[in-house]
């Protein structure tokens, strides 16, 4: 077993293309999930990969390099549209695993529960791959399809993901809940980016739900019955929810689930107008 | 090893010191620090990033180190509370700070709290509370409720000089062993092992109920590198059973052909620690066969169920009764009658420190180094499992990094010891943070039906209770928590027609022993919900109908017990009427301009029996002064984090006539401390602080004896002399001139003090307890209604002390003990095979726990020293009804089942507005 820490995207994807390895960033997966037992893969850690650092405005929009923890983001300046992204970013788990994380690494790990996945999706954000047959986006919603499962070919990286830019005067939210303030894995979230026109009428809306399917889904439906609608006076309908197959377990139960979210929604998407403009 | 990983070598500053390393591909920086480094001041509570207890800086930011790969330490500079301790300037006030607000309990989690706090003073020297939690939310502490944490840490750069106490009775000072504390060199469990000391790891079973046979161990140990040893039943040379009630003993230390819980030991293996530290306890050759098993009560006492121990039919293990005039004729002639039903969880203490020690065999005794609640209990345990002389077994208490009551049972120790004794080699454990939450002892689930009457003007009539206590595989305490449930459903009330009765009753589940409490938090929980109901249904103010029938001296008890002195319930009540009333105004003024968000008030009382129920429970305080003036305590009433070692000190500090700061105190190492008794029931500051108090009068007493002094006389202790100063005339005692013992002192004593109870008889009636504590709480809670979420904004806890020996500790104890109530009542529930872990299992963070006001009632107790009483359980016993109280209040939907989940929340108030 080795523990490679490449410094350049080819070094790290020439090892990948010799041996089959298991990824390592933050490590706030890698740990808790590990069994204590032999490690059967050496580790690739891509924390220092000069091309996976940093994050930057590029013609395409905002590029997050797969190594950008969520303490990074959290901190950042960045326009009013990342404000669901930046909540969630100071609500996952705790300072400490702020820290240690990254926002790739969230997406990667594809639990349900995962607290980047809605703003990713009402970002429209795109995973950027390297590979040996060269680089490629997917939308997140096309990389990650199921509990534990992305669409990642071998010998393949996750580099960054990328958000185009969004409407100037679009603004979001971001709403968590969970049954205690810190180190807590959402009962349900939902995400929303909204613009409102000049007679305050939403004419941008997206809205995402995480914890209440196995992969955090979009309600498109809703997103284009609010085109229209004073965000004031929401009407948010059974059918708009229907995309949304909530489990029950421990946390609670799936009924509970769905109207929280329908609650949530109205209340994100309050809070995104009140910040508008 | 792998030769390529041998000639990786990791180097980055380590508390500025630069270092190199060669880990393992893959291990953890918490791993690294602590056993190649020696930093063992990084403590790890949970491995998973759910417990913060392992935080460092690297480069400036707070990380878990248990979920750093050492390699990514490459180049980085750590800092670990050990090494900033040293010349930090923030880290060197937060530990004063700490000190002066008793932000340090049992320790464990301190240094994960003062590293984040230094990254966060770093930045922000004046910060606000709620920068605080932000900062340091993600530390759990299961001890202080956080209250004192923020406060030091708010006031780190502020923090005036603290004030110079004697250390008298009643003075609020430091803790006497709160310096190892905060700075990271307090030992526990698992900080104790010799370098070289072999690991040993403990095979489980993976199903609730299972056979197994066991495939050829002697070949599998022959072919897997660097394993010594393997433990099974063949080893014990005593007997394969222990248990804390000697008449219920049942658990084996491995189950021997079918295990009854998910998580019971079948064997140990040890091994080299290289080995070991990938140990894949799957490899172990063991087949297992999944038995059909029982869950719950209502299983359990199903017609077809498996029975769990022969003797228990229909798998009850025991029952308490308690009788008082007639409680049904009462309920059928009552003017008004209120019934429910009630039900709780599993309760997982959930201490940071997980099970750890480590033993060796020294001249051919074994000693035995670990946390543990109860080191003579271990020992007796220990003495009949490995069946030798309890003269060659020494039971060496580690510091203890919580307990709350599962580590008054053995965990490590048997396992250790039997290795110890096989290998000849001294032999290391630290549960997993899943294996404690497996295999160590739960809150008992309660289902409660309770049936109350009462006249028209308010006075209870009958009270007619009914518990089913879920008690798991073995006994462990629940013969104490059907015993104890009876004797304390009434609440501190006088309740003429009584009957109660609580059954314990065997499942396939880990053992439900002892937790704070005894099983009184879950029958409070429906007695005190019940009384609100009542008093709604009178039309009395609840806080007045609590006190309209609240006990009172020379009032009888529902064990016919009366106490002409001491019933400080009714204070407790007064106390807080100012606070009810303030606060239900000002409820009421919120609730009428806000919707969705409803605020509610609620109250609950409660009272605890100090000490065993009607059994003898002594405790022996010891102390010497040696011939240069130095004064030994031998302490040995177990320090969890309560502050027993202050408290005693400070007792007997008193009672002789010193400074406790002259004290040296020797802990509860059963080769040289005399038995102070197990650290529960409430009965260390009451129990082993008479023992304490006697002490010390006992060597005063010798002292002015010796130049016939009057009782009034002075006395200080110097370089080797006692000087007596009695009034005008001084006399001086030259400590070379008397004779030595063999233990090096010329003066000593030695006193022992058990409570004066009765037995009760078969209707519950006598003499259970010496004394009583009582409590009143009131909290304020807010309640989204649309999502069901309750947020408790504050609570004012009224507690009869008797005599608050430290204030400090007291309100320490207060608001740690709100904290682990409003924990069962709002988020915990232990699912065996679902929430083994931290980010399943959930305990209150620092962001869940609002201020606290603590009113300390003293109400003296004619038994207690100076006047004390018991405080350890009351504080979370009237927490939970409380809270379900206050959601009635805000939203009138009365929750009967905890915790009080937002789902169980929102749709207790769609069932009230039909759906809405």
């Amino acid at each position: 077993m080795d523990y490679f820490a490449p410094t350049s995207l080819n070094d790290a994807l020439a090892l990948m293309a010799s041996e089959n390895l298991k990824i390592i960033a933050g490590g706030t997966d890698f740990f808790p999930t590990r069994a204590p037992a032999p490690l059967q893969q050496s580790l690739l850690d891509v924390t220092r990969i000069d091309e996976l650092a940093g994050f930057g405005w590029t013609d395409d929009g905002l590029r997050i390099g797969a190594a950008v923890r969520w303490s990074d983001i959290a901190k950042a300046d960045l326009p009013t549209c990342f404000a669901g992204l930046q909540a969630a970013a100071r609500e996952v788990g705790s300072v400490q695993i702020q820290n240690s994380g990254t926002i790739v690494g969230n997406i990667c790990n594809a639990s349900p529960a995962a607290d980047g996945m809605p703003p990713l999706l009402t970002l429209g954000a795109e995973v950027e791959l390297a590979g040996p047959t060269g680089t490629r986006r997917l939308p997140v919603e096309d990389f990650v399809t199921g509990v534990r499962q992305i669409q990642l070919e071998p010998g393949e990286l996750v580099t960054g993901v990328l958000i185009p830019r969004l409407p100037a005067h679009s603004c979001a939210a971001f709403e968590k809940l969970g049954s205690r303030k810190y180190l807590v894995i959402s009962i349900t979230m939902v995400a929303v980016v909204i613009g409102c026109d000049a007679a305050g009428r939403i004419d941008f809306a997206r809205v995402a739900v995480g914890a209440c399917s196995p992969v955090a889904k979009r309600l498109i439906a809703l997103e284009e019955a609010l085109i229209g609608q004073n965000p004031r006076q929401l009407m948010i309908s059974d059918q708009h929810l229907a995309p949304l197959s909530p489990i029950s377990d421990i946390r609670a139960d799936a009924a509970y689930r769905i109207e929280a979210v329908a609650e949530q929604i109205t209340r994100a998407i309050h809070k995104a107008a009140d910040t508008d403009g | 090893m792998d030769k390529q990983v041998a000639q990786t070598m990791t180097k980055f500053l380590l508390n500025d010191q630069n270092v190199s390393v060669h880990p393992r591909v893959g291990e953890r920086l918490s791993h690294t620090l602590r056993e190649a480094l020696g930093q063992r001041d990084v403590k790890i509570g949970c491995d998973a990033g759910d417990c913060g207890a392992c935080t460092v800086l690297i480069d400036g930011a707070p990380v878990c180190a248990c979920l750093t790969a050492t390699h990514q330490a490459a180049g980085r500079h750590v800092e670990t509370l050990g090494g900033m301790i040293q010349t930090d300037v923030d880290a060197l006030r937060l530990a004063e700070s700490f000190q002066d607000h008793g932000a340090a309990q049992c320790g464990i989690c301190t240094p994960g709290m003062m590293v984040s706090a230094v990254a966060l003073l770093r930045q922000t020297p004046a910060p606000s509370s709620d920068q605080v939690k932000d900062a340091l939310g993600g530390v759990l502490c299961r001890c202080t409720g956080y209250r004192k944490i923020i406060d030091a840490v708010v006031t780190a750069n502020a923090s005036p000089p603290s004030e110079q106490h004697d250390g008298t009775v009643g003075s609020p000072i430091r803790r006497l062993d709160g310096v190892n504390k905060v700075n990271g060199s307090e030992t526990f469990g698992d900080d104790v092992a010799p370098a070289d000391a072999l690991v040993l790891r403990v095979i489980r079973s993976p199903f609730a109920r299972a056979g197994f046979t066991f495939g050829d161990i002697a070949q599998w140990q022959a072919q897997t590198p660097g394993i010594e040893a393997v433990l099974t039943p063949a080893d014990i040379a005593g007997k394969n059973l222990f248990g804390v009630i000697p008449a219920f003993a049942d658990q084996p230390v491995f189950a021997e052909s079918e295990t009854r819980f998910r998580g019971e030991a079948v064997a140990a293996v040890v091994g080299q620690a290289d080995a070991m530290v990938d140990f894949d306890v799957t490899s172990f050759p063991v087949k297992w066969s999944e038995l059909p098993s029982v869950q719950s009560v209502t299983e359990a006492q199903s017609k077809n169920a498996p029975q769990l121990h022969p003797g228990r039919d229909n798998n009850l293990m025991c029952a308490g009764f308690v009788k008082q005039g007639d409680a049904e004729q009462a309920l059928a002639s009552a003017d008004v009658w209120v019934e429910g039903r009630f039900q709780t969880g599993f309760v997982e203490h959930a201490y940071i420190e997980p099970e750890a020690g480590y033993a060796e065999v020294i001249n051919g005794r074994v000693e035995v180094h670990a946390c543990t609640q109860a080191p003579v209990m271990d020992l007796d345990a220990l003495e009949i499992i490995l069946g030798i002389d309890r003269k060659d077994i020494r039971i060496v208490p580690t510091g203890v990094g919580g307990g709350f009551g599962s580590k008054l049972d053995l965990s490590v120790q048997p396992y250790l010891a039997l290795a110890a004794l096989k290998t000849g080699k001294p032999v290391r454990i630290t549960y997993s943070r899943t294996e404690s939450m497996q295999s160590t002892t739960k809150r008992h689930p309660s289902d409660i039906l309770l049936k109350i009457g009462a006249t028209h003007d308010g006075r209870i009539t009958g009270f007619d209770f009914s518990g089913d206590f879920n008690t798991g595989a073995y006994a462990s305490w629940g013969p104490t928590v059907s015993n104890r449930v009876p004797v304390h459903a009434s609440g501190p009330y006088r309740i003429p027609n009584y009957r109660a009765e609580a059954r314990a009753i065997h499942t396939h589940n880990p053992p439900s022993g002892a937790f704070r409490g005894f099983g009184v938090p879950q029958s409070a929980i429906a007695q005190e919900s019940l009384f609100d109901e009542l008093a709604d249904k009178l039309g009395i103010d609840r806080l007045e109908f609590r006190l309209l029938n609240a006990l009172e001296d020379n009032m009888p008890t529902v064990c016919g017990q009366v106490f002409e002195q001491g019933v400080g319930i009714k204070a407790c009540l007064e106390a807080l009427r100012p606070a009810w009333n303030r606060e239900r105004r000002a409820v009421r003024a919120f609730n009428k301009v806000v919707t969705v968000h409803k605020r509610g008030v609620g109250i609950a009382a409660g009272w605890y029996g100090c000490g065993n129920t009607s059994l003898p429970n002594p405790s022996t305080i010891k102390a010497g002064i040696r011939c240069d003036g130095t004064l030994v305590l031998h302490q040995g009433a177990m320090d969890i984090g309560q502050g027993a070692n202050t408290v005693i000190s400070q007792v007997f500090a008193t009672a002789l006539g010193i400074s406790v700061h002259q004290l040296q105190l020797v802990g509860a190492d059963t080769d040289v401390t005399p038995d102070a008794g197990k650290t529960s029931a409430s009965r260390q500051t009451y129990v082993s602080g008479n023992a304490a108090r006697l002490s010390g009068e006992a060597m005063r007493a010798d002292i002015l004896k010796r130049v016939n002094a009057s009782a009034t006389a002075k006395l200080e202790i110097g370089e080797g002399v006692i000087r007596v100063t009695d009034g005008a005339s001084e006399h001086i005692i030259e400590l070379g001139a008397l004779p030595q013992d063999d233990e090096g002192y010329v003066l000593r004593s030695q006193e022992t003090y058990d409570p004066p109870t009765k037995p009760l008889d078969e209707n519950g009636q006598g003499v259970p307890y010496a004394q009583f504590g009582y409590t009143a709480q009131l909290v304020v809670v807010e309640v989204d209604t649309a999502l069901g979420t309750v947020t408790p904004i504050k609570f004012v806890a009224a507690h009869d002390v008797g005599k608050a020996i430290n204030p400090m500790l007291v309100e320490g104890q207060v608001q740690g003990g709100i904290a682990q109530g409003l924990g069962m009542a709002l988020m915990e529930e232990y699912i065996p095979g679902r929430t083994e872990n931290l980010h399943d299992y959930l305990i209150p963070t620092m962001g869940d726990i609002p201020p606290i006001e603590t009113l300390i009632i003293e109400v003296p107790d004619a038994h207690g020293p100076y006047g004390a009483k018991g405080l350890g359980e009351h504080v979370l016993i009237p927490t939970a009804p409380a809270i379900l109280n206050a959601i009635k209040d805000a939203t009138g939907a009365r929750l009967t089942q905890v915790p009080a989940t937002p789902a169980r929340v929102r749709a207790a108030i769609k069932d009230l507005t039909h759906g809405n």
